[in-house]
């Protein structure tokens, strides 16, 4: 084609320049910074949302806030982190920057749907962020938009159930296009079980956004309608049923937290061959168990629900298969550990954000247990004990992760390495800030005291005094390392092609990659992709470079 | 200097990729519709009655011809993509614009239809329907949130198939290159898919 008369010393970022080449780009790797930038960007909203809780929470009584603005601010915090950050995270950014490059090819197979999705997602970021100004102020249901609540608040719940809508369209098209992409578009040399595990883990993703999301969209759209037409859906004051929200809501809603884990699962068993200099413990198992997580995340909605009337067979069965989702999730964890194992180990940061997430994943996971068992659930429900087993796994699990993946693909996004001494520190105080802020939450969770209210009992203040210094340090770690990590895009070492030593594909193109991402031919292994007998050979590329 | 061309590329034409995203999207179309599919079997258990009487209301005529008139057009959409395998560009055009029409056709006739529901206030927010059962005002709630829904997308459906004339017209689709010609036909006959669910729910149960 013609307009591949492109220098390849040329980087992505030189190829072209100006505003609209970045807004309008069709290049996976701008639309990955696209969303990077702007997911960043409402993260840091939603941290500093979550500090203003916590400092109200410092003390029994009002301290910064009335009651009705601590509802609010816990709904716009979680709405924020929910649908503008943690779902879009990983597959958005690093599933658009690498899933092409790792599996050998130049782009998503549908780049127009691609930068559409960037679209949507600014559009109903817009409309979240609308709610501030319009109507009777933002809404204050929780994320959960529980009715009959949701349909009866004087808030502008509207409008956030429509951005929500939009959003979750974006979600869905993501997913649709990472499908196309990898049964499509994988090289020649790569069958299915050649795959590097962070594709397999964007795979699963994706067919829980397709087959999820339309169901909490159409959801939404009905609590809209009862807000509109008053007709009793849902409002049991109307003749409605409120449990049949929360199984809609469900239905989804469980399926989506794999949306969350999956892909960081995923990258979790790249860094970690990468680390261990081996190829990874288990491969087939570790494909297979995020399949098998996907399949069986449809049938335990019912888990968030123990309380809510339900019948006890259904309460039985929806706990026994909560159980059976542990299964392919300690699959994982013990070939990861296996993996490491004897491993000629290099300790960077990248490996010990991700062993970080291990440590904050088996409290998240094993704290799960205790709420898919039917007996204790009730009397954890609605506590903090579970805002802090959510947090563990989608913060402590998810975004740590995303930041560690952050630090492993650094020197391939930026061309540049970072400050290893201030990445230590940086996840050094995020790691302490964020165990000491959520153990004290789970621990005062279990003593009793409730989620969503901005008072508490007297006997709960030391705990809570805790969890909120707890937050002082996780958010001075969080900034640190965003310090570190703008500072090092502009100033730091210039990157070689494969600083960690690994052998997916992406350490064999350029950093940052050119526009069509390859410069020469990729090597790949008929043993699979983490064969690190190869390292030699796709290290030369670097001693003898052709083009510089 | 050059870079290096990729064996399976992201910007060659690719026909069957285009056609597995159209698929997959149509299944997250079923599912959307498939959440209210759920909430009206919930409430036709719930309040089965009601609902019975309240069909009684729906006019049979106008919602047979509306079948017939989208089936008919799933067969011009069918049969324009043949035409265009033919390279009978001209045939096919006519065959889009007749879809389009019996489009055109469908929406009137609802309009009408519901138009004559309004006026006689059974409709959300009119006295009348506030002194309905509630199982009845849901019936119609629904109908009119389902129905509604799904003109949405005979709207969207025929605003593709405009497009793809226009594509056509301009040479872009062609005898050897007509996937998104296939893509837009299916779309149709997943808008036809629905209505073939929604006639007899609202319609023919009594
Ligand atoms: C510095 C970081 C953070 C702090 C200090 C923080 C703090 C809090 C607090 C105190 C609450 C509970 C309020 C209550 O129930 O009374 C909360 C709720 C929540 N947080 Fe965070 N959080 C942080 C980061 C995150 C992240 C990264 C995520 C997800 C990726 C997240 C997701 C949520 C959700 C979904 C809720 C529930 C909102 C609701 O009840 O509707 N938070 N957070
Ligand atoms: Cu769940």
């Amino acid at each position: 084609m013609d307009s591949h008369a492109i220098d390849s010393n040329l980087n992505f970022y030189e190829a072209k320049r100006g505003l609209f080449s970045w807004i309008f780009t069709l290049d996976h790797k701008r639309i990955a910074l696209l969303y990077l930038y702007s997911i960043s960007l409402f993260f840091l909203v939603g941290v500093a949302l979550g500090f203003l809780m916590r400092l109200e929470l410092f003390s029994p009584g009002g301290q910064v806030m009335d009651p009705r603005t601590y509802n609010q601010v816990f709904t716009f915090h979680g709405v924020i982190m929910i649908f503008l950050v943690i779902i879009p995270s990983i597959p958005a950014v690093f599933g658009n920057f690498f899933l092409p490059i790792m599996i050998g090819t130049d782009d998503v197979a549908l780049p127009r749907l691609n930068l559409f999705s960037w679209w949507l997602y600014i559009i109903g970021a817009l409309m979240a962020l609308g709610t501030l100004m319009f109507g009777n102020g933002p809404a204050d249901t929780g994320w959960t938009f529980y009715a009959p609540y949701s349909v009866t608040s004087d808030t502008n719940v509207s409008m956030l159930l429509l951005a929500a809508f939009v959003l979750g369209f974006s979600s869905i098209l993501t997913g649709l296009n990472f499908i196309v992409t990898i049964h499509r578009l994988r090289a020649p040399q790569m069958p299915w079980f050649k795959m590097p595990l962070f594709a397999w883990g964007l795979y699963a993703t994706a067919w829980i956004q397709l087959l999820a999301t339309p169901i909490v969209g159409i959801t939404l759209l009905m609590v809209v309608m009862e807000r509109t037409f008053g007709i009793g859906l849902f409002d049991p004051a109307l003749g409605g049923d409120p449990v049949l929200y929360q199984h809609l809501f469900w239905i989804y809603s469980h399926p989506v937290v794999y949306v969350m884990i999956l892909p960081a699962m995923g990258i979790v068993s790249e860094v970690i061959p990468t680390s261990a200099q081996r190829t990874i413990f288990g491969y087939k198992a570790i494909a297979l168990s995020s399949m098998a997580i996907a399949f069986l995340g449809y049938f335990v909605w019912g888990h968030h629900m123990f309380t809510s009337g339900m019948s006890d067979e259904a309460r039985v069965v929806f706990s026994f298969i909560t159980f059976l989702v542990a299964i392919p999730t300690a699959i994982k964890v013990f070939n990861w550990i296996a993996t490491l194992y004897k491993g000629s180990i290099y300790i960077t940061p990248n490996l010990l954000w991700s062993t970080a997430f291990i440590f904050n994943f088996l409290i998240g996971g094993l704290t799960g247990l205790i709420n898919g068992a039917l007996a204790a659930d009730v009397h954890v429900h609605d506590t903090t004990y579970i805002v802090a087993h959510f947090h563990y796994t989608m913060f402590g699990g998810t975004i740590f992760v995303f930041l560690g993946a952050l630090h492993y693909w650094f020197p391939k996004i930026w061309g540049r390495m970072y400050n290893q001494k201030l990445a230590y520190w940086a996840l050094g105080f995020t790691f302490v800030g964020f165990n000491i802020l959520y153990g004290a939450m789970l621990t005062v969770g279990v003593k009793g005291m409730p989620r969503r209210y901005y008072d508490y009992l007297p006997q709960f203040e030391f705990l809570n005094k805790v969890a909120t210094v707890g937050s002082w340090i996780l958010i001075l770690g969080i900034l640190l390392m965003i310090y570190n990590l703008i500072r090092s895009a502009r100033k730091g070492e210039i990157a070689p092609r494969n600083p960690w030593n690994g052998v997916t594909l992406e350490w064999q193109v350029p950093s940052p990659p050119p526009l069509h991402n390859f410069d020469r031919p990729f090597i790949l292994s008929e043993n699979g992709p983490y064969d690190f007998s190869l390292l030699e050979k796709i290290n030369e590329v670097e001693q003898k470079p052709l083009d510089h | 200097m050059g870079y290096y061309k990729v064996p399976i590329s992201g910007h060659n034409r690719d026909d069957e990729g285009s056609k597995l995203g159209m698929w997959l999207f149509l299944f997250t179309e079923i599912l959307l519709f498939g959440g209210l599919f759920l909430v009206y079997a919930i409430y036709r258990f719930k309040y089965f009655e009601e609902f019975r009487i309240i069909a009684e209301h729906m006019d049979i005529t106008l919602g047979a011809a509306n079948t017939v008139i989208l089936i008919t057009s799933s067969l011009t959409v069918a049969l324009s993509i043949t035409a265009m395998k033919k390279d009978q560009d001209n045939i096919a055009v006519l065959l889009l614009f007749i879809t389009i029409a019996l489009a055109l056709a469908f929406m009137v006739n609802k309009f009408f239809e519901w138009n004559e529901h309004i006026h006689h206030g059974l409709v959300m927010g009119a006295d009348l329907f506030n002194n309905l059962q509630h199982g009845e005002g849901m019936f119609l709630f629904l109908y009119y949130f389902m129905t509604g829904l799904h003109g949405l997308h005979v709207v969207v459906g025929a605003i593709i198939l405009a497009i793809v004339i226009a594509k056509i017209i301009n040479g872009k689709i062609t005898k050897d290159n007509y996937t998104f010609h296939e893509n837009g036909g299916l779309y149709w006959h997943l808008v036809d898919l629905i209505w073939i669910y929604l006639f007899p729910l609202f319609y023919l149960l009594h």
